[in-house]
């Protein structure tokens, strides 16, 4: 009898069982895989379509208004409508663009935001390959979407386009440090580089509670590697029109989106996985727990869109440069130093070693603000009395 | 050898933050601006060469369309001008009442729209605004109740106003604003502390006191110089001597001092029409055979402290039912004088932020 | 101190000057002739304190132009004081003020664009509104009122020099 919590593993077990009733066993490999792609690619991009109605209801929320609600009941058709109207929409391409890099951006931006979903475990036994650097295998696949942003910008033959990939590209390389970095103190509290085995090292707590330094500078990090307000500097709509993808339209433009929406999607679910312990939960599906956690991230990143102004170019370099990267590092420093100890307190050690870190930067950064505001104080210019 | 170019770059016509259609042409290095030049005339509708041919009240609708976020603040300077240069007076005690509690609704509606837009031009993605647009709402419903539009009224004319309120229009103008203090609370909770809004907005487009003067910027952006003029108080118009308010000034002479002063001016503004509305008497609404204004030959410029800044019409007539020179003096335009020398050695991205933090409407600009 | 005091202070201090205040005007009003601008407006701005210059504009007067600027003191509070220069057409250039007050720049340059007339030592004395190009100067009395093609108007852009970048 299968259980819920075993669905997708019971579901593998007979399609193989099946197909290698008339298939050689390579063939069943190689049909499970294909099966395997096709499942998650249907997955992904229903969950991109309703990823943008989500938001959009969200943010409505927040902004005190209604949201889509026309297009089919509560207007959970809108989606649907949106994807039509972007596939039938005419491709303009503009006279100066660069038509080879114009038109390979939007594939390079798609292909590789798809290759983490490899490794990504949506639950135990529903990982397509378990590889022992998954969690290097992930940033390292998804930092080549960089490339991608500069050949939009640049084959797009618009200034503003320009500005914006040049913009993406400092924006990506300048956050993946401090987020490496984060992502390596997980690595040391459990011991290995495979997505599926920190999972499981978190069985009794998720390492939130160790490491919650790390999971502020990974989740700030998360949000302004896929552009994210409040770091949409590369697509500053008031700014840059929309920044590297102001000359696409229909397709090209709706690849960037779903490439976007993927990233965000994916960004999500390795905070889910580092940080939050995964698939475990009480009671629900392993799957259920896992998808739960990355909306709730999700929703955190809707939450920051709705209610924050974007930063300026260089003070979301000075965050990065200045203040994530040091803290990241002094993070690695304190777990090593507590796993070099030998403490077995649980997270305890990590959790006041973390709060400590965090009090003294917030008072640092808190007494710098005060001194530079001091500075900047003007007198008062006084109207002489006749 | 690295060598580096500027680049030169076109915000509008048509672009996102630039308020309706204005074009600047920045010449930035890197991200740094260089230089900028504005352009202006793509909303030109010739309105001053308009009105030479109509009669002074036929003039009326045109000054809604020229700030048309103010347009009670456009018909009270067009009124206080013609009534200078025909003689028309006094105003009936009810129309002066009615005519600052328009006026104060319409300083009330602009502050929620500046600082909402400029909030969207700082990257919140709608939520302030619409916040700010609520508020208006309920403001531009009581412009409909009494002028039977939003945002063209039409309203104030020479002599008073065209027509007394419904009865109903002064208990929901009291309920409006009871309801006014604590929206700006709410708004100054949302916004006034925040980290990113204070990085992105202090010392950036400073204006210092002595140059916002020679540049003739008024308005919010000549307090948040730490000016205190303001024409409600420094050459009182209509009843506004009899008022109880404070003229707010920030000293920061930055983008964050003018949202301040913006912020300031809608709670003195509260008080203002709490007042006003406390105190409005009955009785007619226009001055006696008001019918046919044919002023005698002769000129006059009146002025007001509209939301924007100082709003004046200078007139000339020459005895005849149509104006013979019909100007305005168009805030908007004026505040942008500053716009160059405030944006020069900072961002891109600061770039549209002083441009909000000054608060125009194109229509005004290019009347 | 009001406004008709400041004019015989001014006539006493500038020796020579043929200003004169306009009888029976609304708000106190000083003809000043064309030379003696600029001397007039340094004057007032440093001597008399009206830092602020509210309003320029032409006046289309029939034989005569007209450039007026409505003068007001922030630092004192007074104001307005009307200063008027006039001239005929064909001499229609008047000295610019935005040396002495910035806030003159744009106005000067819509005067200029609305009426033709021009300011001599204006930095940047372009059309402000209407385009280079653009026949005649709207607000002249002389300028005929029709309905203009739209293909008559873009033929006279075509000639406008396009300050876009270069992409």
């Amino acid at each position: 009898m299968p259980s819920l919590n075993n669905l997708f593993g019971f579901l593998q077990d007979w399609i193989s069982g099946k197909l290698s009733g008339f298939l050689p066993p390579w063939g069943v490999t190689l049909a499970m895989m294909v099966i395997t792609i096709v499942a998650l690619l249907l997955f992904l991009v229903v969950t991109v379509m309703y990823l943008t109605y989500l938001e959009r209801k969200v943010l409505a929320r927040i902004a005190d208004r209604l949201g889509p609600n026309r297009a089919g009941p509560l207007g959970i058709a809108q989606p649907v409508a949106d994807v039509l109207k972007l596939i039938v929409k005419e491709v303009i391409v503009p006279a100066r663009a660069d038509v080879p890099v114009y038109f390979l951006a939007p594939v390079v931006m798609v292909a590789p935001a798809l290759l983490p979903y490899a490794v990504l475990p949506f639950g135990p036994r529903m990982v397509p390959a378990d590889i022992s650097v998954a969690v290097l295998f992930v940033p390292a696949v998804t930092s080549i979407t960089t490339l991608a942003l500069l050949m939009a910008g640049w084959g797009s033959g618009n200034k503003f386009s320009l500005l914006g990939g040049l913009r993406a590209v400092a924006q990506k390389v300048s956050y993946s440090i401090p987020l490496l970095l984060a992502f390596l103190a997980v690595v040391l509290v459990s011991g290995s580089l495979s997505l599926v085995r920190i999972v499981e090292a978190q069985a009794s707590y998720p390492f939130l509670l160790a490491q919650p330094l790390g999971f502020i500078i990974a989740l700030i990090c998360c949000v302004a590697e896929v552009n994210r307000s409040p770091f949409d500097i590369p697509e500053a709509e008031s700014e840059l029109v929309a920044g590297y993808h102001t000359e696409y339209s229909g397709v090209g433009f709706a690849m960037f989106f779903l490439a976007e929406y993927i990233g965000m999607f994916t960004v999500s679910a390795m905070l889910a996985i580092l940080y939050l312990g995964g698939w475990h939960g009480p009671l629900l599906p392993p799957y259920i727990w896992f998808l739960i956690k990355v909306y709730l991230i999700l929703c955190v990143m809707f939450w920051l869109r709705g209610t924050f102004p974007r930063v300026r170019v260089d003070q979301l370099m000075n965050l990065s440069w200045k203040v994530l990267l040091p803290l990241s590092m002094v993070n690695v420093a304190v777990v090593a130093l507590v796993d070099k100890l030998g403490l077995r307190l649980g997270f305890l050690p990590g959790l006041v070693a973390g709060l400590v870190v965090m009090a003294v930067a917030a008072a640092v950064l808190r007494t710098r603000r005060r001194a530079r505001a001091a500075a900047a104080a003007r007198p008062a210019w006084q109207v002489r009395e006749a | 050898m690295l060598r580096t170019e500027t680049l030169s770059i076109n915000v509008g016509p048509q672009h996102p933050s630039t308020h309706g259609v204005f074009r600047m042409l920045l010449t930035l290095d890197g991200e740094r601006v260089v230089d900028l030049k504005p352009y202006f005339g793509y909303l030109h509708r010739g309105i001053e060469k308009t009105a030479e041919q109509r009669t002074y009240v036929q003039n009326v609708p045109f000054t809604d369309r020229l700030d048309y976020i103010c347009g009670m603040s456009n018909n009270l300077a067009y009124a206080l001008a013609v009534e200078k240069l025909a003689g028309i007076g006094p105003i009936p005690e009810r129309a002066e009442y009615l005519r600052v509690i328009m006026a104060e609704l319409t300083r009330v509606v602009n502050h929620c729209v500046a600082i909402g837009f400029l909030l969207n031009d700082l990257g919140a993605f709608f939520t302030p605004v619409l916040y700010c647009l609520r508020q208006r709402e309920y403001i531009l419903d009581l412009f409909e109740m009494a002028s039977g539009s939003r945002m063209t009224p039409s309203y104030i004319r020479p002599g008073g106003v065209v027509e007394d309120v419904p009865p109903e229009f002064i208990p929901a103008a009291k309920k409006v604003v009871a309801g006014l203090p604590a929206f700006v609370d709410e708004l100054d909770q949302l916004l006034t502390g925040n980290e990113i809004l204070m990085a992105r907005l202090q010392n950036v487009g400073v204006l210092p006191p002595e140059r916002a003067i020679a540049y003739g910027v008024t308005g919010p952006v000549l307090r948040g110089s730490g000016v205190a003029y303001d024409i409600r108080r420094a050459e009182p118009y209509s009843i506004y001597d009899r008022f109880d308010f404070d003229v707010i000034t920030e000293p920061g002479q930055d983008a964050y001092a003018r949202f301040l002063v913006r912020l300031g001016e809608m709670r003195q503004s509260a008080r203002i029409l709490e007042q006003a509305l406390a105190q409005i008497p009955e009785g007619p609404v226009m001055a006696e055979g008001v019918r046919r204004i044919r002023p005698p030959a002769g000129e006059a410029y009146a002025r007001i402290e509209a939301p924007k800044g100082e709003l004046g019409f200078y007139l000339i007539s020459d005895g005849s039912p149509n104006p013979y020179r019909f100007r305005v003096r168009p805030t908007s335009l004026i505040n942008l004088q500053a716009l160059r020398d405030m944006c020069v050695g900072h961002l891109v991205a600061d770039v549209v932020v002083i441009l909000g933090s000054i608060d125009l409407t194109m229509g005004e600009v290019d009347r | 101190m009001t406004e008709l005091d400041i004019i015989s202070r001014l006539q006493a201090a500038l020796p020579g000057l043929a200003a004169e205040p306009v009888e029976g005007a609304k708000d106190p009003t000083l003809r000043v002739p064309v030379g003696d601008l600029v001397r007039v407006a340094s004057w007032l701005r440093d001597e008399a304190g009206y830092d602020y210059l509210s309003n320029v504009t032409g006046v289309d007067r029939g034989e005569q132009f007209e450039v007026v600027y409505h003068l007001y003191s922030i630092a004192r509070g007074g104001g307005p004081l009307v200063l008027k220069v006039s001239g005929p057409w064909d001499q229609a250039t008047v000295p610019s003020l935005v040396g002495i007050w910035p806030a003159a720049e744009f106005q000067e340059r819509e005067v200029y664009d609305l009426l033709g007339i021009s300011f001599a030592g204006h930095p940047d004395l372009r059309r402000i509104l209407l385009w280079e190009g653009f026949p005649g100067h709207p607000l002249r009395k002389t300028f005929e009122n029709r309905t203009v093609p739209n293909a008559e108007m873009v033929a006279t852009m075509a000639d406008e020099e396009v300050p876009h970048a270069e992409n």
